[in-house]
């Protein structure tokens, strides 16, 4: 294995990107993911084929995106919340073009201009359409560094497979912190891109990247083909960490940064003998509802840990299908739910299970 | 063992690099290891913090609610943090920016001149690692081993004689009494 290197999350994307084979990145530097763009301006210029464009804003910056990723070439931008609501017209006109392409959301807290700290309030944005028509983006959340890096190298594989925009759905504590990563070898695509806008040297057709059709049989037609890739997404790519689920009683539904202080949480419960675990969606479109379904007929309830005012929780409700109780365990705006916080709601949640007093 | 150390002071100290040098010398001794700071406008003179986890096991939340080493280099990060840390943890105290004593008796307390001897020795920038010195020779948990293969990581390329310098800094630190 590479030697252990210690970066922070927004700079092990960059390095990972770069690994992963993209030279192009057009991004708007906002806090807390500039590292990121910084990174990408360092590094890019430097290498044969690399470019890299601070845009004159983030609209402009997606639209960039949306024109590299037309030639089959790997692209990325990157910015947080607000930044990434402006993206969402060119992310929906690029999932309607059927292209890969990764797009990383470092949340802060919100609705509007928010603040900078952390949160996972855009949930709901990356994984419901966020931008306009049926869509899907392949969302993947880390809670590592090392998982910063490993899921930049994931995405891009996954966009190129199946053609269409993934996201890495991190926060600013995975963007601001370090810890030791070893990075992910050089890698390129190895999936053959007949659909890309490369020149046609008069020896084929013209392709023809687009997201209007006209004839709504031949939109509908695109839909469904559309929906039938989905299809196979959610059948294929589903990840998820099990963590001392096998005597579980209660289950913790977290990720990012809340399923770190989860198991720190479940560690302390565990010690007086409570017997909790964790299901960590990494995907959380495609989300793992079938590991939640077959937790429901094991465990007594559901904690959602969440930055938010509660949005995964739905996704939480609908996989168990309303089997147990399903409880919220939120911070907002930039906080974050402390150790206490877990254990506290989840005490609750056992006690109005099993009655008795706390 | 798991060791968790909240660094706190003013923008501008260097609170995020003696995370930084503890975090590397973490790396070095091959512990696991989480380096967390505060950021946005706290780092434009107003309070800074570090949360640094060392441990021989995967980190958990890299977050430090309850620290046991608290390193302050001012006033209010002494207010905010006293409180917080473990029963039987350490506090250890820049007594050049900081006029009062730790009001627990559940913790171990120490006060170093830091500021002032830094600026003696001719390199104001340094009390943040003075200080750290101090936390080398009496925190069991965080030896100075590894210490230069660290430094040599944090020290800019750009300015090689901050090595000497940094190290004369740590010296000062650990044998002051």
């Amino acid at each position: 294995m590479a030697e252990k290197v210690l970066m922070k999350g927004n700079e092990a994307i960059a390095e990972a990107a770069l690994r992963a084979g993209c030279l192009h990145y057009f991004g708007y530097p906002i806090t807390p993911q500039t590292e990121l763009t910084a990174y990408m301006a360092k590094r890019l210029p430097k290498m044969e084929g690399g470019v890299f464009l601070q845009a004159e804003s983030e609209i402009s910056a997606i639209n960039m995106v949306y024109g590299v990723a037309s030639t089959g070439k790997r692209v990325m931008t990157s910015s947080s919340s607000p930044g990434v609501s402006l993206k969402q017209e060119g992310i929906s006109y690029i999932a309607g073009s059927d292209l890969p392409a990764v797009i990383v959301n470092v949340q802060r807290g919100g609705p509007g201009l928010g603040g900078i700290q952390p949160s996972q309030s855009d949930y709901f944005q990356a994984t419901k359409g966020g931008g306009h028509g049926d869509y899907h983006l392949i969302v993947l959340t880390p809670s590592s560094v090392q998982e910063m890096a490993d899921l930049t190298s994931l995405a891009f594989d996954l966009a190129d497979k199946y053609r269409c925009p993934a996201m890495l759905l991190a926060d600013g504590t995975m963007g601001q912190m370090m810890e030791p990563v070893a990075l992910p070898e050089p890698h390129k695509s190895i999936i053959e891109k007949p659909w890309a806008v490369t020149g046609t040297q008069m020896k084929r057709e013209h392709n023809i990247i687009n997201s209007l059709y006209l004839q709504p049989e031949i939109l509908e037609k695109t839909n469904f083909d559309r929906f039938e890739r989905y299809r196979q997404i959610e059948e294929n790519e589903v990840r998820y960490e099990s963590y001392l689920m096998d005597d579980a009683e209660y289950c913790i539904v977290a990720f990012g940064i809340a399923a770190r202080v989860a198991k720190n949480a479940i560690t302390m419960m565990r010690k007086y003998g409570l017997k909790v675990g964790l299901i960590r969606p990494i995907t959380v479109w495609p989300f793992p509802k079938k590991a939640i379904k077959d937790a429901a007929d094991k465990v007594k309830g559901f904690v959602s840990v969440e930055l938010s005012m509660g949005q995964m929780i739905e996704d939480v409700r609908l996989a168990e299908e309303c089997k147990r109780p399903v409880v919220l365990c939120n911070r907002a705006g930039g906080m974050i739910p402390g150790v206490d916080q877990i254990i506290a709601v989840t005490k609750d949640l056992v006690c109005s299970v099993e009655g008795g007093a706390r | 063992m798991t060791t968790q150390i909240l660094i706190a002071g003013f923008g501008g100290q260097g609170i995020l690099f003696s995370g930084k040098l503890l975090a590397y010398k973490a790396l070095s001794e091959g512990k696991e290891l989480s380096w967390l700071p505060s950021y946005g406008p706290e780092m434009r003179g107003g309070t800074a913090s570090c949360s640094v986890t060392i441990s021989d096991e995967p980190v958990g939340s890299p977050i430090i609610d309850h620290p046991d080493v608290l390193i302050v280099m001012n006033l209010p990060s002494l207010d905010k943090y006293e409180s917080t840390v473990k029963p039987g943890g350490m506090i250890f105290v820049d007594s050049t920016l900081i006029g009062r004593k730790v009001e627990r008796t559940d913790v171990s307390a120490f006060y170093i001149p830091s500021t002032k001897m830094a600026q003696d020795m001719g390199t104001p920038n340094l009390a943040n690692i003075v200080l750290l010195g101090k936390v080398l020779k009496e925190c069991p948990a965080i030896s100075r081993s590894y210490l230069e293969e660290a430094l040599k990581k944090v020290v800019s390329a750009k300015h090689p004689e901050m090595f000497e310098l940094n190290l004369k800094a740590i010296d000062a630190g650990y044998n002051y009494s």
